[in-house]
C-alpha cells in the first residue's frame, strides 16, 4: 500500500525523517545521513515492512546545490511487493556516510562504485576502493565539474 | 619432514580464452582448489552515465542499445518506460504489445546466447553452432523491424521507431517454431549429457539467502528457488495479459540455472504467440499533438479538486499560482507533451511539422519532462533493470543511473567460487551471464 | 590463381617468386586472435560461426593465445584500463603479426568521446584494416578480412 511504510516509518523516526513523498507513487524517505543505517536496518528486520533486498545505491551531485550531494538507496520487499527510496543528503568537502555493507552485502560493491564516481567515503566500508576506473585515476568522474573529456592516459599519448 | 602448503596467485583474466567479456579474477589457489577470488571490473568503463547526462533524453537512446548488447531491444524499452513515467505519457495498446513481444524476442537470443557460450566452454561447440543459428534467425527478424541487427535504438519516448512489418506475424511464427525445434535439439544434446550434468550440478552454488542478501534478481536468484519476477511482481506494459510461468530451481547450482534459462526461452516464445494473438491494430506512438498545462488552468483544475494529475509533479512557481509567463511552464508540467518526431515526409514539405521536428532535436528544446525522479524497473534477461532518472526540467537528464543486473552477481561470485575447483570457474562464469557493457557501463 | 607460377607441371616443376608463395600462403593461414571486449564482441560471434562461417577465408581458428596467433582483431571499445593489457598482448604476438580493428570504437573512439575510452586503437598499436560500423555487419567484416588477405599477399614477406 503506497504511503504506509512511510507513515510506519515517520512514526518510528521522528527526529530522522527530514520529509516523505510519493511522487509519481515511488514512496521516497529523506533521512539525515547519520541515521541512514538505523532506518536501513529497522526497515530490514521489522516483522511487517522486511525490506530484504537492496535494490540498487548510488549517488546524484546536484552541484551548485547545498548539500550537494545526494546518496540514494532503493529498496525491494518481497513479503509486501512494496518498493521505498531512501535519500540522504550529504554535504562538505570531503562527504561522507555510514556504510550499509554490514546490513546487505549488497551494499560493498555499490558503496565502492559511489566511492569511485562521487568520492563519497563510507564510515565501515571493509575495502573501499575504486572499482570501474583504475588505481591511477585521479578525481571523481560523475561529478559534475569533472570535464567529460578529460583523459588520464596509461598508455599511448597523453592527450 | 614438515610439508609446507602455500597458496598460488593466479591470474585469470582480463584477456583470458575462457572469459567471454574483460574481467580479471584474482585467485588464491590452494592446488585446485580456490580458496580466495577477487574479482576485478570496469575494464569496459565507457562513461554511460556521464554522457547521459550530456545527450538530450533521445540521445540517450543508442547509449542504452549497448549496455546490455545481447538483448537492447529490453534496455530501449526500459529507459523509454522511465522517461515516460515521469512525463506521464501512456503509450498505445499496440505499442506495448509491440514492446512485450520485442523484448521477449530479445530475452531468447540473450539466453541463447547465454547457454551457447558456456556450453561451447565445456566443449560442447555444436551447441554453440546450434544456438546461434537460431539466434541469427531472430536477428533477421529483428532487423526487418528495427533495421539494426545489433544495436537497434528502436525504443522512442512515447512508442517505438516504426510498426511492425506488414508480414511480420507470419514469419513471427515460421522463425519462433524453427527456434523451439534448436531448443529441443539442444535438450537432448545436453540436458541429459553425462560431461555436462557432472560439470554443472552441484558447481557453484548458491543459497536463496545470500543471493537475496546481495541483491541478485533474474534466472539467477529463480534458481535458487525464489520465484522473483519484475513481470509478475509489479507487471508494466500488457505482462498482466499475459499467460507465462515463473520456472524456479531449487538447489541454486549452474544446471538450475540452465534448466531456468532453457525453460524460460520456452516461456517467452509463448508470450510471443500471445502477443501476435491479441494485438490491436492502431497507433505505436502517443498522440504528436502535445498539451500544455498552464499555470492558471492548473489553479482552476486544483480549485476543483482534480489534483490527482498534478500532485505526482514537483512544481516549483509562486505560490499564487499566477505565474502564467513562458518561462514557468516547464516547471509546472511537461511543457510540451510531444516527444514524437513528425514523419520525415511532413518534415521536408511542411513548416509546422518542421518546427516540431526542431523543437525536439535542438539542443536547448527538446523533449522535457517535469522536475522529478523516477525509478522504473523492468525484467531484463538477467534480472531486474532499471533506470533511475533525475530531471532538472531541462531537455537533458540531470542524472541518469542504470542498475545493472549482472553487478550483484558479480559481486556474489567470490564468495560462490570459493571452495570449488579451478576448473569450475568456467562453467560458473559462463552461467552469471556478465555482459561487460552493462556491468560496467 | 592470384599467384604467377611460371613453369611446367607436367614435370612436376615451377618456379615463383618465393615472396608470392609465401604470401599466399600465408594469406589462407589467418590464426586470429580475437581481443573482445564489447558489443562488436557478438557480431564477431556471429561472424564466426556457422552462418557466415570465416573458414572459407582460412581463418576459422581462432587461437586465445596471443603467442599461437599472428591476427589479432580488436573488437570492442578499448577503454584506458584496458589499453594497457592490449598492448601487452600485442607485444607478445610474434612477427609477422597485423592488427584489424573491428567496429567504429576501436578505429576512432566511436560515440564514446570522454574520459573513460581511447580514441582509436592506433594511438596505441599500429593497425592493418579498419573495419568500421557499430557493429560492422557480417559482410563488412568479411569484406575487411579479403582486404587484410590481399595486404598480406602483397606485402614484403618476412621470412
Ligand atoms: S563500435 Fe559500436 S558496437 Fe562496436 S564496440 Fe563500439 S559501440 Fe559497441
Amino acid at each position: 500500500m503506497p504511503g504506509s511504510t512511510l507513515t510506519r516509518l515517520q512514526e518510528s523516526f521522528p527526529e530522522a525523517i527530514l520529509g516523505t513523498h510519493s511522487r509519481l507513487g515511488e514512496d521516497t524517505a529523506i533521512l539525515k545521513p547519520e541515521a541512514l543505517r538505523r532506518v536501513a536496518r529497522f526497515l530490514k528486520e521489522d516483522p511487517r515492512l522486511r525490506f530484504d533486498f537492496l535494490m540498487d545505491l548510488t549517488a546524484v551531485d546536484h552541484w551548485k546545490r547545498k548539500p550537494r550531494f545526494e546518496l540514494v538507496c532503493h529498496l525491494y520487499s518481497r513479503s509486501n511487493n512494496a518498493r521505498l527510496r531512501l535519500k540522504a543528503p550529504l554535504g562538505g568537502a570531503s562527504p561522507e556516510a555510514p556504510s550499509l555493507t554490514s546490513l546487505w552485502p549488497a551494499a560493498d560493491w555499490y558503496e565502492r562504485e559511489v566511492f569511485d564516481m562521487f568520492g563519497i567515503r563510507f564510515r565501515g566500508h571493509p575495502d573501499l576502493r575504486r572499482i570501474l576506473m583504475y588505481r591511477e585515476f585521479q578525481g571523481h568522474p560523475l561529478r559534475k565539474d569533472y570535464p567529460i573529456d578529460k583523459r588520464q592516459p596509461l598508455v599511448g599519448p597523453k592527450d | 619432514m614438515t610439508e609446507t602448503t602455500r597458496t598460488m596467485l593466479l591470474n585469470a583474466g582480463p584477456a583470458h580464452p575462457a572469459m567471454h567479456g574483460v574481467i580479471r579474477i584474482e585467485l588464491g589457489l590452494d592446488g585446485e582448489v580456490i580458496r580466495q577470488a577477487d574479482v576485478e571490473i570496469g575494464y569496459l568503463h565507457r562513461g554511460f552515465e556521464k554522457h547521459c547526462e550530456a545527450s538530450s533524453y533521445t540521445q540517450c537512446f543508442p547509449y542504452t542499445d549497448r549496455l546490455n548488447y545481447v538483448s537492447p531491444l529490453i534496455n530501449n524499452f526500459a529507459f523509454a518506460a522511465g522517461v515516460e513515467k515521469l512525463m506521464g505519457l501512456e503509450v498505445p495498446e499496440r505499442c506495448q504489445y509491440i514492446r512485450v513481444l520485442m523484448s521477449e524476442i530479445s530475452r531468447i537470443c540473450d539466453h541463447l546466447t547465454c547457454i551457447g557460450a558456456s556450453a561451447m566452454e565445456l566443449g560442447a561447440f555444436s551447441v554453440f553452432l546450434y544456438m546461434i543459428k537460431a539466434r541469427e534467425w531472430l536477428w533477421e527478424l529483428v532487423e526487418e523491424v528495427t533495421g539494426a541487427r545489433l544495436t537497434v535504438s528502436y525504443g522512442r519516448i512515447g512508442g517505438v521507431k516504426a510498426d511492425l512489418t506488414a508480414d511480420f506475424a507470419e514469419r513471427c511464427r515460421e522463425v519462433t517454431s524453427k527456434v523451439s525445434e534448436v531448443l529441443g535439439e539442444v535438450d537432448e544434446l545436453l540436458t541429459r549429457n553425462r560431461i555436462f550434468y557432472d560439470r554443472m550440478r552441484g558447481v557453484g552454488v548458491i543459497s536463496a539467502e545470500s543471493a537475496v542478501a546481495y541483491g541478485i534478481t533474474g534466472p539467477f536468484l529463480r534458481s535458487t528457488g525464489v520465484d522473483y519476477d519484475v513481470r509478475k511482481a509489479s507487471p508494466y506494459f500488457v505482462y498482466d495479459r499475459m499467460d507465462f510461468d515463473v520456472p524456479v530451481g531449487g538447489q541454486g547450482d549452474n544446471m538450475d540455472r540452465y534448466l531456468v534459462r532453457m525453460e524460460e526461452m520456452r516461456q517467452s516464445l509463448r508470450i510471443v504467440e500471445q502477443c501476435l494473438e491479441q494485438m490491436p491494430e492502431g497507433p505505436t506512438n502517443v498522440d504528436p499533438d502535445g498539451k500544455l498545462i498552464a499555470p492558471d488552468l492548473m489553479a482552476d483544475l486544483g480549485k476543483f479538486g482534480k489534483t490527482r494529475g498534478l500532485l505526482s509533479n514537483e512544481v516549483l512557481i509562486e505560490p499564487t499560482l499566477q505565474g502564467s509567463e513562458k518561462r514557468f511552464h516547464d516547471r509546472v508540467y511537461a511543457a510540451d507533451k510531444a516527444s514524437r518526431l513528425p514523419a520525415k515526409e511532413q518534415v521536408y514539405s511542411n513548416i509546422e511539422a518542421l518546427m516540431n521536428h526542431f523543437k525536439i532535436v535542438m539542443m536547448g528544446h527538446g523533449i522535457r519532462p517535469p522536475r522529478g525522479e523516477v525509478y522504473f524497473p523492468m525484467e531484463g534477461a538477467n534480472g531486474e533493470l532499471a533506470f533511475y532518472i533525475v530531471s532538472d526540467g531541462s531537455d537533458r537528464p540531470w542524472r541518469v543511473r542504470c542498475h545493472p543486473p549482472c553487478f550483484p552477481i558479480m559481486a556474489a561470485l567470490s564468495s560462490i567460487l570459493e571452495g570449488d575447483q579451478m576448473a569450475d570457474i568456467i562453467p560458473t562464469f559462463g552461467s552469471v551471464n556478465m555482459i561487460a557493457g552493462e556491468l560496467d557501463r | 590463381m592470384e599467384v604467377d607460377f611460371k613453369g611446367t607441371p607436367e614435370l612436376g616443376f615451377f618456379a615463383s617468386r618465393l615472396d608470392d608463395v609465401v604470401g599466399w600462403a600465408r594469406q589462407y593461414s589467418i590464426f586470429q586472435y580475437p581481443f573482445v571486449t564489447a558489443c562488436c564482441g557478438m557480431e564477431y560471434m556471429a561472424t564466426a560461426c556457422a552462418h557466415y562461417d570465416v573458414d572459407r577465408f582460412g581463418a576459422g581458428l581462432p587461437r586465445f593465445s596471443p603467442r599461437q596467433a599472428d591476427v589479432l582483431f580488436v573488437v570492442g571499445t578499448i577503454s584506458q584500463k584496458i589499453a594497457p593489457v592490449l598492448v601487452n598482448v600485442y607485444q607478445q604476438m610474434c612477427a609477422p603479426k597485423w592488427v584489424v580493428a573491428f567496429g567504429v570504437c576501436t578505429c576512432t573512439g566511436g560515440f564514446y568521446d570522454n574520459y573513460a575510452t581511447v580514441r582509436g586503437i592506433d594511438h596505441v598499436i599500429p593497425v592493418d584494416v579498419y573495419i568500421p560500423g557499430c557493429p560492422p555487419r557480417p559482410e563488412t567484416v568479411l569484406q575487411g578480412l579479403m582486404m587484410l588477405q590481399e595486404k598480406i599477399r602483397k606485402e614484403k614477406q618476412e621470412l
